[in-house]
This record gives C-alpha cells, structure tokens and sequence, in this order.
C-alpha cells in the first residue's frame, strides 16, 4: 500500500492505496464520493469522468497513484455549499437533461469542461464532445439542450422535434 | 486486476534503471493498458508510470519538423500541433473522445501499435523518426506487425520527428462503438513523393500501399488511383467488416485524403 494526498473539491484528502486501485475506487470507497459512478469500467460510458488538474478524464481508467498531489474535482464540489445547484446542473434540471440520472454526474463534468474551453458551443460541438459520454434514457436531446442553455444560448430553436 | 506496484519516475535514465525489473511495463496514459490489466491479460509485477517525466512532453517545431514528446496526450498534440502539422493535430484530436484524449499518449500509442489505432498511419506516412531512450529509428523499420515494434524490452519511446508534408491528410472510417479506425488512410505529398499509409485493415498491422503511392506521385488527384484495386487478402476480416470490404474502404479513404489534402 501507498499513502496518497490530493485536493478533491478544494479540500486535501490523504488515503492508503494498492498500485492497482483505480482513482474512480478511491473516490468512492475511499473517500465516500459516490458521486462519482462506474458504469461500464472499461473507459466507454464517462459516468465516471472527474477532473484531474482541470482536465476531463476517466477516473476508472487511471490509478489513485497517478493522482497524488493532483488536483480532483467530482461532482460533490459542483454545488454551492447550501446546496443551490451550479448553472450547468440547473440546466439539466430545467431542460429534463436526466432521467433515470447515472450517467448525469460524468455529463455534467463533461459539459463543464466543454465550456471552460468553448464557452457558446454550437450543438454540434456539444454532440461531438459528449462522444465518450453514453445516456441510454435521454436520447441527448434534452442533455444537448441543457449544455446550450447553461452556456447562455437560446435553446428555442433546438425543440424536441 | 491482478496486483502490482506503480513507480513514477521523473526523468527518462530513472524510468529505464526502474523497467529493468523482472516483468515490469512501461505505463503510458493507460487508456490501452489498464483495460488490458482489467481482463488480466497482463500481469507485470510493476507498472513504471512516465507520466511524470517532464522531458517526455511537448510539442516543439523547427525546420520543416515537429518533434512531440513520447508522454504527450493526444489533446495537447491536437492543440499544439495545430499550426505547425495540421493532418496530425487534426488526427489526434479525433482519437476516443475527449476524456481519453487528455490522458492517452503517442508514445503509448505507438509502443502498443495496435493494428486500429490512428498514429501509426501518421507516422509511417510522414517517415517520421521514433526516438527512444537507446537509438532513432525509422518509422519503415519500426512497424513489425500487429502489437509488434522494433522496441526492445525496457526500451522507451522519448520522443517522435515528424518531417512536416507540403499537403497532409487522415481519414479515418470510424468503427462506432470503438472509435478506433475500420480503416485510416493518411497521404503525405512531400517534395519528393507521395507516401500513403494504411491503419485498421491489415492483419499485419498498418502498412504502405505502395501502388498508390507511385499513382499519386504521379499526379496527386483522386482519380489517380481510379485504376487501382487492393486484395481482400490478408485484410482483417470481422462482424464489423470483410477483408473484401476494407480492401474497398482503403481506396475510397485514399481518395478522400487526397481530395482534403488538395
């Protein structure tokens, strides 16, 4: 076992770790952020999608070792401290972006990091963005349209068809 | 998974002395490799992370060559490389999806040479210069076959030279669950001559298509290779697609590159 240290939602957070444990097994067994869900655990789903040193990746498929002295964000740290959902997590809640809501957190963590880097995209950057992201309720749409309005575009032109 | 320990050295003469090892692995973005431990299709008794080796990223340009760092994510080259090659930004920026892209590396890439991914064809096309921590070797020497390389054990990919073509480009056939290519073409036209690389059909991993090649130095248009017809044989044949089936997607990929690259 190893001793590892990071700040996960700006809070330093130390654990003791196989070589093996995978960072998505930590956040969740170790640190109790259950938030953070695995669904396929073969990297193509992005339920688990955290971010590490702000920048998207698979918590599933890659080690707790890999993230020691990393910075980590998960959707527990998304919220404001009493609870009142960010922007894009309001939007999904507006806009019926979930259904049955597992894949939600790896969306939304997704989307963040869309646009921290492309802050008005189009929907069809949004789609291809979202290609390591899999929702089998929605149908996108709905998570398309709340990523649009979270960014502050007019989704009126995007209507479910 | 079976157990391991995890090292992470940070420079390169440290990740060699800790891959000397009995059954240690290079460990890469491990976008490829963790999945392949999860099956236990692997055992390495110590993985040694170079992810942590700052000397192993980046992208720099000079001289009609970019050199990428072995270490580098496929994000950064999408980015950083945009300008200077942009065929090959455009081709990094299109491996997985976004979240794979900012973990999986060229040096894992390559050092894997999985017979679908997308940076062998673009190396082989360039006639790139895989540089290791021992040697440089041509990329015509590198690709051995299927998961096969030039690498030694404990060898480690430090860098990649890429001559810069005067007209680049990749088209990749996507296979849709995957995301890795059904069949890639990359056509490079250099001063001298047109190299054109195949990805994702062969069984002996990603080749030349020499006739093509000579058609397009020639006179670099699409219906050059009109004329041309590749064998089925010895294509990878799969519920995804026949050898017979690639062999026609090879082409009609060539023609798309050619046509893109202008």
């Amino acid at each position: 076992m190893v001793d590892v240290t990071m700040t996960v939602n700006g809070v330093s957070k130390s654990g003791a770790v196989e070589g093996r444990t995978l960072l998505s097994a930590f956040l969740r067994d170790g640190l109790g952020l259950t938030g953070t869900h695995v669904g396929c655990d073969t990297s193509q789903c992005g339920a688990c999608v955290v971010h590490v040193n702000g920048q998207a990746v698979k918590s599933c498929t890659m080690f707790a070792v890999e993230a020691d002295g990393a910075t980590v964000d998960t959707i527990e740290g998304q919220a404001a401290a009493d609870g009142s959902l960010n922007t894009i997590q309001q939007a999904f809640q507006d806009h019926h972006g979930l259904q049955c809501g597992f894949c939600t957190p790896g969306m939304v963590m997704s989307a963040a990091a869309l646009l921290r880097d492309n802050p008005k995209p189009s929907e069809a950057e949004i789609r291809d963005y979202l290609e390591g992201n899999l929702c089998r309720c929605t149908g996108y749409h709905n998570i398309v349209k709340a990523i649009m309005a979270a960014s502050g575009q007019d989704v009126a032109a995007i209507a479910a068809e | 998974m079976y157990s391991f320990e995890v090292d992470k050295p940070d420079s390169v003469d440290a990740a060699v002395s800790a891959l000397q090892v009995e059954d240690a692995q290079a460990l890469g973005g491990g976008q490829t490799l963790i999945p392949t431990l999860k099956q236990r299709l692997a055992s390495p008794s110590r993985l040694v992370s170079l992810t942590g080796i700052a000397e192993m990223k980046g992208v720099s340009s000079a001289d009609g060559v970019v050199t990428i760092g072995g270490g580098t994510p496929h994000a950064t080259v999408a980015a950083e490389a945009a300008s200077a090659y942009p065929a090959l930004a455009a081709l990094a920026g299109n491996i997985g999806d976004p979240a794979v892209r900012n973990r999986g590396t060229i040096g894992g890439s390559l050092a894997n040479n999985d017979p679908a991914a997308c940076y062998p064809s673009a190396a082989l096309a360039s006639g790139a210069t895989i540089v290791t921590n021992a040697r440089e070797i041509a990329a015509d020497d590198y690709f051995q076959g299927m998961f096969t390389t030039a690498l030694d054990e404990g060898e480690v990919i430090t860098s990649v030279r890429f001559p810069v073509p005067d007209a680049a480009n990749y088209q990749k056939f996507e296979q849709p669950a995957s995301r890795f290519a059904l069949v890639g073409v990359f056509v490079a036209r250099f001063a001298d001559g047109v190299r054109v690389a195949v990805t994702g059909a062969s069984e002996d991993g990603v080749f030349r298509w020499s006739e093509a090649e000579a058609a397009l130095s020639d006179n670099f248009a699409p219906e050059a290779i009109d004329g041309l017809s590749l064998s089925g044989d010895g294509m990878i044949s799969d519920l995804h697609g026949s050898g017979d089936y690639r062999a026609h997607i090879t082409k009609v990929m060539t023609q798309r590159a050619v046509r893109a690259a202008g």
